[in-house]
């Protein structure tokens, strides 16, 4: 007997139909694009002849992952979320929202028993279940907490909303100690504490907060002045070197060197500034991305100077405000002073708050500013440059001091980079560094110093994360390592984030400008509301 | 009414490239006058109104104001002379709010008086007030001109430069600035220039006119004689315009 189709079927087709055909679409699609860059893999044998490898199980795998992803999508998530967005007939209301479904208290406690027992019993799970389940238990313990986080935040969304920058602050500044105190107690030890914080505070702390203060730093010549700079890493370099050089040669102290070598990137700044004055947009990004290479260029061949790209090592840490140092061997190093155990992370720590000192005054600096007639002439200027000159402003010093401005704080974060690492080489100032800090301002949202804040921990945490997910390796095979996927990963957030809101994070900007105060300003809004 | 002379404008030749659009210009302006200078599209009306800015540069003659050349000075040192403009396309800084527009005029004046000029432009436009922390790009058309003449303001300006201030808007508002104009003019002695293509409005509003043509001034006299004169009524009065 032949199977008829009914006419109906094929003019409406129900969302399973649709589904399948779709889920179809993308795994042809997927097998086009990856049948060269998963299916064939290329390397050379010992001999150097070309070795090709195929890869079709690993192959299929993708496509079948993308056509069930896109069948699942279009089948249930689709219908799920127009769902969403009908009201109930009967009592007239929107079901409730996904977030208030998926944060429900009892599985909020459950989700703390779950992760305060894994933690306690950690050190003994081994024991008892062998290693191999153990790793899978502390990924459900690293479940837990996520979960318990993300219900704490979302209970109290209203008040992180309302309280987000000093929450931000209090954060950032209890941050190193609350590392300390966490690890101290899961090891019993104080030592091993200020030991495993040494990563956090480092790897986490500072290298986001570097990234912060740069972005925001950037964030004066592009986002509040509206000039696009494409080798801003030069300053930072510029800074760098400064530190580096006077430091190794003449034995100057970081507190010294610090303002010296923000006004060194400040004067560039300006140098850069005059020949670039009539230029904007395309063309002043194509002259700042040359700028960025020259500096780079002179760091590797002016041997001399610089050594090269072999670059400059030992230079000396930043000393407890010329109080404690913290080379162990100095007399007045900082555990002989105050007689406590030798650790290395309390240089970590110092310079952690270091950082979040130079950060808090970058950002305090920007907000001053902006309410300052230099900042708001930065932000005219951004929006007509005509339109300023005829108001009487001067757009050449203008200029020139959101060049500086910028500039210098680039060249502080660069001589705490220095001091950091106590290396430094033309390698760490490519133009990647410039494009990372540019692409942290742009999904942040040009001008708001939150937005960017956020933007640089997503950014810099995320790529800094992947290096802690070992538990990847149980599933990939213990040759997998996630850090190599940053770059990738990096692009698709920029995608999602610029899809999803293509202003930034934080699109809005603060008005500056009130009429006498805040409450006159809503008080004759409706007062007067007539057209 | 025999007041001195505040811009003079004495056979300005303005160049695009190699192509002359003004060809030695006279004009004057006297202190409290409103001063209409009309013409048809591309008669060098705005030409004249930015080269008076500086940009483009005159090649040849001299722009004086209140004793002082101003021909060869930067445009930002021609505003600090107290000449405030309403650019061509008003030229607001669209992200910013009323406010904070207001505030970029007031720059000039270092705030000193900022209080006071904020109220007395929301007096003359009253519909600002209403628009204070929206932002300048979402306002109307006729919103920004006032925006843009608030602005100007703001500077405590001598001279007020209007560049088509009527362009683009319906006949209610029109009449609307142009009667903030007169008020401004009446009781605070505000000297104005204005380039307009609205001829009517223009020289019933002026206290002196100029007809321009190709890039040279070939009429001039008080607006009464101007509208009543047949060769501007037939050029630019009975052709449609009100």
């Amino acid at each position: 007997m032949a199977v008829t189709v009914s006419p109906e079927s094929d003019i409406v087709a129900t969302p399973i139909q649709r589904a399948l055909k779709e889920a179809f679409y993308a795994g042809a699609i997927s097998l086009g694009l990856f049948v060269l860059f998963i299916g064939l893999k290329t390397g050379q044998n010992i001999s150097n002849e070309l070795v090709v490898t195929t890869r079709w199980g690993l192959l299929a795998a993708v496509v079948i992952a993308t056509a069930v992803g896109r069948f699942l999508y279009v089948a249930y998530g689709q219908p799920f979320m127009a769902s969403q967005k009908i009201t109930n007939v009967a009592t007239g209301l929107l079901p409730a929202s996904v977030a208030s479904r998926f944060f429900q208290l009892p599985w909020f406690i459950a989700a703390v028993v779950a992760a305060v027992l894994l933690f306690v019993l950690n050190n003994s799970l081994a024991g008892w279940v062998g290693a191999e389940p153990a790793g899978y238990l502390q990924f459900l313990r690293a479940l837990a907490i996520i979960y318990v986080l993300a219900c704490v935040i979302y209970y109290f969304r209203a008040f992180i909303h309302a309280n987000f920058t000093k929450l931000g602050v209090t954060a950032l500044v209890l941050y190193p100690i609350l590392v300390v105190a966490v690890l101290s107690l899961n090891a019993w030890s104080i030592a091993s504490g200020l030991q495993g914080s040494l990563k956090w505070v480092d790897n986490f702390g500072i290298q986001i907060l570097i990234y912060v203060m740069l972005a925001w730093g950037l964030n004066i010549v592009v986002g509040l002045a509206g000039l696009l700079d494409l080798g801003y890493v030069a300053f930072y370099a510029l800074g760098a070197y400064a530190y580096a050089l006077l430091a190794t040669h003449f034995g100057l102290s970081f507190w010294i060197l610090l303002p010296a070598a923000g006004a060194m990137a400040a004067l560039w700044g300006v140098l850069l500034g005059f020949p670039v004055l009539r230029l904007r947009g395309d063309y002043l990004a194509i002259v700042t991305l040359a700028f960025g290479e020259i500096i780079r260029l002179v760091l590797i061949n002016w041997r001399e100077v610089t050594n090269g790209s072999a670059g400059i090592s030992g230079i000396p840490k930043v000393s407890f405000f010329g109080l404690m140092s913290f080379n162990v061997s100095d007399p007045n190093y900082i555990a002989k002073v105050l007689h406590i155990a030798q650790s290395g992370a309390y240089y970590k720590i110092f310079l952690y708050y270091l950082i979040l000192g130079l950060c808090l005054l970058t950002a305090f600096v920007t907000i001053r500013l902006r309410r300052l007639p230099v900042g708001r002439a930065w932000e005219a200027l951004r929006e007509d440059e005509i339109a300023c000159r005829s108001l009487g402003i001067n757009t050449t010093t203008t200029k020139l001091t959101a060049f500086a401005t910028g500039a210098m704080f680039g060249g502080f974060a660069g001589s705490f980079f220095a001091a950091r690492q106590g290396f430094v080489s033309p390698e760490s100032f490519v133009f990647l560094e410039s494009a990372i800090i540019l692409a942290i301002v742009v999904l942040g949202g040009m001008g708001s110093l939150v937005g960017i804040a956020v933007a640089a921990m997503v950014m810099i945490g995320g790529t800094e994360a992947l290096r802690e997910l070992d538990f990847l390796k149980q599933i990939f095979g213990p040759d997998f390592t996630p850090e190599l996927y940053r770059m990738l990963l990096f692009g698709m957030a920029m995608v999602i984030v610029m899809l999803w809101k293509p202003r930034g994070f934080v699109g809005s900007r603060e008005p500056t400008a009130f009429l006498k105060e805040r409450r006159a300003v809503s008080g004759s809004f409706t007062k007067e509301g007539h057209g | 009414m025999a007041a001195t002379t505040l811009l003079d404008i004495k056979g300005v030749q303005t160049y695009y490239g190699n192509i002359r659009a003004l060809n030695g210009v006279d004009v004057t302006v006297k202190q409290g006058e409103i001063v209409a200078l009309i013409g048809a599209n591309g008669a060098g009306k705005s030409t004249l109104m930015m080269t008076i800015f500086g940009a483009p540069r005159a090649r040849a003659g001299t722009i004086t104001f209140a004793g002082t050349d101003i021909t060869q000075m930067p445009t930002h040192e021609i505003a600090r002379m107290r000449i405030a403009q309403s650019p061509e396309g008003r030229r607001i800084f669209p992200r910013m709010t009323v406010m904070e527009n207001l505030q970029m005029g007031a720059s000039l004046d270092n705030l000193k008086h900022y209080d006071e000029d904020v109220e007395k432009v929301f007096t003359l436009f009253p519909r600002l007030k209403e628009r204070i922390a929206q932002r300048g790009g979402t306002l109307s058309g006729g919103e920004q001109q006032m925006l843009s003449i608030g602005r100007a303001l703001m500077a405590r300006p001598k001279l007020l430069l209007l560049d088509e201030p009527s362009l683009g808007l319906a006949p209610l508002i029109v009449k609307q600035i142009f009667d903030a104009i007169r008020e401004l003019n009446r009781t605070q002695g505000l000297t104005v220039f204005l380039v307009e293509q609205n001829a009517f409005g223009a020289l019933k509003l002026a206290t002196r006119g100029y007809v321009m043509v190709n890039g040279n001034v070939t009429m001039s006299g008080t607006g009464k004689e101007l509208l009543a004169n047949p060769e501007v009524r037939a050029a630019y009065l009975e052709g449609g315009h009100h």
